[in-house]
């Protein structure tokens, strides 16, 4: 599967399929919080459009607290957009996560009181597969995602960075259409981080599943996708999608590419301000 | 939108006081209810109760029984609440002994002390001081694992920022031990103040010839369904009003952290 | 057993020890206090005089009773306060004085409306025994984090499944500690009915012997609350940290 870097000059400039249907889409949504006590209503995100083509891998990036989180959640039917719409394979969502649909939270959501093997057996037993087809997926997943020594340890005896394989690992197993994963490799070192990528770009390339994913990693976000949203310090609006052209066979080898570089630099480019902006700094000295 | 967020402040203050109001209508509908139900003699009606209750506030004999409990509260709750907050601060401290400390304390929290009363009465006889030892020892306990558990679960990385930043002792016990400590400390002591107040309450009713628990006995020993409503009533509004602003006090120091 | 174990240990045993020097060396007055040696001397011949069985399967079955109507109906009460916020807000006030209010006063109602039977001690036991079942399960309920609902939501489970499969486990830790505390109210709810009013039980035979100035058969029975009740307590204990300790790991 590595075979495909050398071949990349001869590859034609995009490989995401423009013409497949649009998978899930959120059209003029925006997400206000309400006012609690002395603090003023907050408006995280939007108004913002997005069309996700499916099978594409679409990263997001943003400064911190510019509501990447917030935009996942509407999109997964976990919080209602104030305004706008979302629909997922044609149908509107609302209220409920609609089925097909695989989250992975930013936060630690491992449940303490079940083994690595229970937890990630958790959706399958309550979406009523056989105990033999159980078996089979999470044995494959725990291995997967280098967890088999650790099948019947506790959540709070494994690393952070492992508690997080676990939660990628519960919602890998449900094979989603549309996976959802908010930071997932926050708590991973670099090296983990670029095999877990590859793995991940391997199981995407496996189940044809569309994936968003959110990353503070610059580089991570133009190895891994075929688009990347980047979005403005918040509320959040994506200021530019940036194609990556990558073809679909890829893996972490291309970091070394040229164009990676260039990728990596145009975001930093467009990110800079807005970041500088979250973060309260005055702008205009680079000018 | 922003207009409906704006005044929302207001609204929700408001809404939980007429909720709050309405809780206890439905209270006072029940305790009605109940009392058609059981008859006149059994229990007293709401208006009867209150009735009774005016008129008790009424009588000259009546109010130094209250500053009776009231001091005997004050002392008790002076020694559970001090004496408490500073073995649980030290044991906190002191990782060791707290650890050895902890399941001990709960022990104790867990006996039912009134079994101790003749044990106290043959100690300090009858009077205030039988009163005082016997809220106390009901007192003392819940606030001295609370102040233990709020001082040992301080996060280590705090302790370890006000170092790195080389804050004197006394600087890092005010900015940085007591502020993170608080609000369970503050939890401790409204459960300390309730059950303070019941251990006093028992000890008039055993070791005293004076004070709103003797009152109260005495109803019992008459039967005196009358009093016994009047005074319980009273006794729920005072821990009803100090627990709620101690409740206040805690919600606001919790939803910081 | 650990080192904290046996500091523990030897911290119960010089406490108990030095008290029984003060007794026997009549620091303390043998009016006051019998030695802890004579008070188990007396409760061992208690039991053999067959004295004691009937107040305590009295007193231990009320409590009994009281115990698993608090957990039951203190956990039920807890999940339906908990889906209501505005009640529970409105509530909160009470529920932190409930313990304020000494319940048994109300015994001489209760035994005019139930009369002299085993009814309203049980009820003043469950009084007291159910407030803190509710107040734990709420304060587990309270700290089940957010983001362990949401994969419920993922998973499209219903209410029923997140409250047995989620809910339930997250907060266990509290339900427990309201368990505990269940077992100790109902204990002094129970007792404390005994030495107002009762005419039977192990508290009424303590505040018989101490108006009898029987300071034998006081303490031999004082002895064997404390003794029961820290026995079942340090139980409980037990197998609480066996619990949690898996999932607190060497956190
Ligand atoms: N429950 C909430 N109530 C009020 N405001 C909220 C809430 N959740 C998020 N916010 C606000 O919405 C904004 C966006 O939050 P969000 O979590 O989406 O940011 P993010 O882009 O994911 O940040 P990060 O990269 O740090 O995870 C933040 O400014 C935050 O203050
Ligand atoms: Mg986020």
């Amino acid at each position: 599967m590595a075979a495909s870097v050398e071949t990349m000059p001869d590859a034609p400039k995009t490989m995401r399929d423009i013409h497949a249907p649009v998978h899930a889409s959120v059209a003029g949504v925006t997400r206000i919080f309400p006012a609690v006590g002395e603090q003023p209503p907050v408006h995280a995100l939007g108004p913002l459009d997005l069309d996700l083509v499916k099978g594409e891998f679409f990263a997001v990036v943003g400064p911190s607290g510019c509501g990447k989180s917030t935009l996942l959640e509407v999109l997964a039917g976990l919080s209602a957009p104030t305004e706008g719409s979302v629909t997922f394979e044609g149908q509107p969502v609302s209220g409920q996560v609609p089925d097909g649909v695989g989250v992975v939270f930013q936060e630690d959501a491992s449940f303490p009181w079940l083994t690595v093997w229970d937890n990630v057996a958790f959706g399958l037993r309550r979406a009523g597969f056989d105990a033999s087809e159980i078996t089979r997926r999470v044995d494959y997943a725990v291995g997967f995602m280098g967890l088999a020594d650790f099948a019947q340890a506790y959540p709070a005896q494994l690393s952070g960075g492992m508690r997080q394989r676990v939660c990628i690992a519960r919602t890998l197993v449900l094979q989603p259409r549309l996976i959802l994963l908010d930071e997932p490799f926050g708590a991973l070192d670099q090296q983990t981080r670029l095999l877990m990528g590859d793995e991940l770009l391997r199981l995407w390339r496996e189940t044809g599943a569309t994936v968003l994913l959110i990353t503070h990693a610059l580089d991570e976000a133009a190895m891994l996708s075929d688009r990347v949203g980047a979005m403005s310090a918040r509320p959040g609006r994506f200021i530019e999608l940036v194609e990556t052209g990558w073809p679909r066979e890829r893996d972490s080898r291309i970091v070394s590419e040229d164009s990676f570089g260039r990728l990596t630099g145009h975001l930093w480019s467009l990110l800079r301000e807005e970041s500088m902006k979250a973060s309260g700094h005055q702008m205009g000295r680079q000018k | 939108m922003s207009a409906v967020a704006l005044d929302k402040p207001a609204n929700a203050t408001l809404r939980r006081w007429t909720d709050f109001f309405l809780l206890i209508a439905g209270l006072v509908v029940v305790w009605y209810l109940l009392h058609l139900w059981a008859g006149e003699v059994a229990l007293t009606s709401p208006y009867e109760t209150v009735a009774k209750l005016i008129d008790l506030l009424g009588q000259a004999w009546f109010w130094p029984h209250v500053g009776e409990t009231l001091l005997a509260l004050f002392y008790s709750l002076l020694i559970a609440s001090i004496g408490g907050l500073g073995l649980g601060t030290l044991l906190g401290i002191h990782r060791l002994s707290g650890q050895v400390a902890e399941p001990i304390l709960v022990a104790l929290y867990a006996l039912p002390k009134i079994t101790l009363y003749p044990l106290i009465l043959l100690i300090f006889g009858l009077g205030l001081s039988a009163k005082v030892a016997f809220g106390a020892i009901h007192g003392i306990i819940p606030v001295t694992i609370f102040a233990l558990n709020a001082v040992r679960n301080i996060k280590p990385v705090y302790l370890k920022t006000a170092r790195v930043m080389r804050l004197t002792p006394l600087q890092a016990m005010r900015t940085v031990w007591v502020p993170a400590a608080l609000p369970e400390i503050v939890s401790g002591q409204r459960i300390g103040f309730a059950l303070t107040l019941l251990g006093v309450l028992l000890g008039e009713m055993f070791a005293s010839q004076q004070g709103l628990g003797f009152l109260i006995i005495n109803a019992i020993g008459l039967n005196d369904v009358p009093v016994i409503m009047a005074l319980a009533l009273l006794l729920a509004l005072f821990a009803v009003a100090v627990s709620s602003a101690l409740l206040a006090l805690d919600r606001k120091l919790h939803q910081r952290s | 057993m650990s080192k904290v174990g046996w500091i523990r240990l030897a911290i119960v045993l010089g406490s108990v020890g030095l008290l029984e020097i003060l007794c026997q060396s009549g620091v303390i007055r043998p009016l006051t206090m019998i030695p802890p040696s004579r008070m188990a001397v007396e409760l061992w011949k208690l039991g053999a005089s067959g004295k004691l069985a009937p107040p305590v399967t009295k007193t231990l079955g009320n409590v009994a009773a009281a115990f698993i109507l608090s957990v039951v109906f203190g956990f039920i009460a807890g999940l339906l306060i908990h889906a209501l916020p505005r009640f529970r807000r409105a509530l909160d006030p009470l529920l932190a004085s409930y313990y304020a209010v000494p319940f048994f006063v109300f015994y001489p109602v209760l035994i005019v409306i139930f009369g002299m039977s085993d009814l309203p001690i049980i009820i003043i036991g469950f009084l007291f025994g159910v407030v803190a079942m509710i107040i734990n399960t709420l304060n587990g309920l309270d700290r089940v984090p957010t983001v362990l609902l949401k994969v419920g939501r993922m998973n499209r489970m219903s209410a029923l499944q997140t409250a047995a499969l989620i809910k339930l486990p997250s907060a266990a830790p509290y339900l427990f500690t309201g368990v505990k505390l269940a077992v100790a109210y109902s204990f002094i709810g129970v007792i404390a009915s005994e030495f107002i009013l009762s005419g039977s039980g192990i508290g009424y035979d303590i505040a018989y012997a101490y108006n009898n100035f029987d300071n034998r058969t006081m303490y031999a029975l004082m002895l064997f609350i404390l003794t029961t009740v820290t026995a079942l307590n340090m139980a409980l204990y037990i197998w609480e940290q066996r619990m949690l300790k898996r999932r607190q790991g060497g956190r």
